[in-house]
């Protein structure tokens, strides 16, 4: 694969990987830490004959990403706890009316406005669970500025798949860390879009499940069809009917979660012969990566899996792994979210033990290192 | 090669300007791994402000400074907030006025870059670019032409002589240092 040497944020590479991967539309709040996505964007999408759009608010910005994402361009929004909240009500909304639409949350300590400058990690359950009612996101954790950039470009890939919100969960330190990055051309990135009606627009049904799982996709202005919050049926107007109203939430979770293969990415070192099994992501995962490292440089056996799918969660894969080990490790920025979420999936097959902090500090590899030596 | 460098300052001293300088000159000019981490408050000034940078030769994996090589301190209030995680023999480089805690000794340098910037440079804001020449004269590294060119790209070019001096100003302040202690 042709790559290029370049010096860039984590940031800067959320902008500079959404303009590869077609995204033609941003509308946002700016909020730290992720104010420099949009500032990135601000300047990129004019270049490509993009729009940009700074709007009053976080819910605002959200129905405009989707409102750009029915109207036919791959849209975008970026932000922060604070604003992740306000926008769960729009991402509902995107998800009920299956608009493909990327939601960036660059995660700061909280809850509430929090510690606007420090990491966290401490939505993880928001960005799976916020919006109400049984749906289905996806939820990406990506840790270095390299998967940062190819993350960023695989969400856009997955959210036009399946027709469905997906969620870049990024943290602070991951946001604003600055580094040397090798970067694919353009030309060598696999790029998705939404599948396309082949039917005239008079006989075009925005939700025919004839076709599959995901319907095509017709843009507004060429294919003009109704979209509500309401349950409705293939033609996109309102339904009480219980049996539509059944098949319709079962095949929106159906795209994901009968998606799983293709969605489940992880990364691991030395998870072969792993004895102590460490689970983590985002920074933290970084953080572990160099622990797994160090523990194996003093003959432990540690081994770790950093999932960059965090959503759905890579429960068959947990268990495997923790089923040859003699203990887990779980480290996440937050008092316990994820590791119920992994102790789940191990289903007391092994024990499992936090590296858990909430201080707006992050947790670094000598506390991780710490930790696996106790549970050797 | 692996060396942690931590710079502390209180917002709006320059600090993590200084950390994407040194780490730009260790990436374009020097063909080393590089990451700078940030790390401020949300008051826009005044508050204890950091970057640590990390340079390897191989890809940089966690991007905060766990055993810290070298550590500028701009500021008292940030040393005494960020002066963890430091190696045995790490060099700490300070301002001395602004560090009345900090005693020289074989390890410690202290040179008053505000009062230089200030007195000397007649421009407060260059204080840490007579750092960042303070940290090449202690450590040698990076080459001194690969910092002065990362300087160079980061500054206004109407403001290119008067770093490069600021620069030499630094450079200069150690090496009298360090013939006064010879």
């Amino acid at each position: 694969m042709a790559k290029r040497l370049e010096v860039m944020s984590g940031n800067e590479a959320v902008a500079r990987a959404a303009i590869a991967a077609g995204c033609r539309f941003y509308a946002g709040y700016p909020i730290t830490p992720s104010s420099e996505i949009a500032e990135k964007m601000a300047e990129l999408l004019p270049k490509v004959d993009g729009k940009f759009i700074q709007m009053e608010d976080e819910i605002a910005s959200m129905a405009a990403a989707t409102g750009a994402s029915l109207a036919g361009l791959k849209s975008m929004t970026a932000t922060s706890g604070p604003g992740f909240s306000l926008k769960q009500e729009n991402l509902g909304f995107a998800s009920m009316v299956e608009a493909p639409v990327v939601i960036v949350d660059v995660m700061r300590g909280g809850p509430s406005t929090g510690l606007p400058t420090f990491p966290a990690q401490g939505d993880v359950m928001q960005a799976i669970w916020g919006t109400h009612g049984d749906h289905a996101v996806v939820v990406l954790t990506p840790g270095t500025l390299e998967e940062v950039y190819l993350e960023t470009v695989r969400a856009f890939n997955i959210a036009e798949k399946l027709r469905t919100p997906v969620v870049l969960l990024l943290d602070e330190i991951i946001g604003h860390m600055t580094g040397d990055v090798m970067i694919p051309d353009d030309s060598e990135l696999e790029i998705i879009d939404r599948p396309k009606p082949t039917v005239p627009p008079e006989e075009y049904l925005p939700y025919d499940d004839s076709y599959g799982d995901v319907p095509p996709m017709g843009s507004y202005f060429e294919y003009p069809f109704h979209t509500t919050g309401l349950h409705h049926d293939k033609t996109g107007f309102p339904t009480t009917n219980p049996v539509k109203c059944g098949a319709l939430i079962e095949r929106m979770l159906r795209k994901v979660f009968g998606n799983r293969e293709w969605l489940e990415k992880n990364v691991e070192h030395y998870t072969e012969d792993a004895e102590i099994l460490v689970f983590a992501f985002g920074s933290t995962g970084l953080a572990a990566e160099v622990a797994v490292k160090w523990a194996r440089e003093q003959g432990i056996k540690a081994g770790l899996l950093r999932p960059l799918t965090l959503w759905p969660f890579p429960e068959k894969r947990v268990y495997d792994l923790a089923e040859k080990a003699k203990a887990v490790v779980v480290a996440e920025m937050n008092l316990g979210m994820m590791i119920r979420e992994v102790e789940r999936a191990v289903r007391g097959v092994t024990p499992v033990y936090g590296v858990l902090k909430a201080n707006g500090q992050p947790i670094e590899p000598p506390e991780i290192l710490a930790k696996i030596k106790e549970v050797a | 090669m692996h060396l942690e460098y931590r710079f502390a300052g209180v917002g709006g001293q320059g600090a993590i300007l200084a950390g994407v300088i040194f780490a730009n000159a260790m990436i374009k000019y020097e063909g080393k791994h590089a990451v700078q981490s940030p790390s401020y408050t949300a008051a826009v000034r005044g508050g204890p402000t950091k970057v640590d940078v990390i340079v390897d030769d191989e890809p940089i994996i966690f991007p905060r400074a766990t055993n810290i090589n070298v550590m500028l301190s701009f500021h008292e209030k940030s040393f005494h907030a960020f002066a963890v995680n430091l190696a045995d023999d790490v060099i700490i480089v300070a301002d001395t006025d602004l560090n009345p805690g900090l005693k020289p000794d074989e390890r410690t340098y202290l040179i008053p870059f505000y009062r230089i910037a200030k007195e000397v440079m007649g421009k407060v804001q260059v204080a840490n670019v007579i750092a960042l020449g303070a940290i090449y004269a202690v450590t040698g590294i990076p080459k001194e032409e690969s910092l002065r060119q990362a300087i160079k790209d980061r500054v206004p070019p109407a403001f290119v002589d008067l770093n490069m001096k600021a620069f030499d100003e630094g450079v200069k302040r150690i090496e009298e240092l360090l013939k006064k202690g010879g």
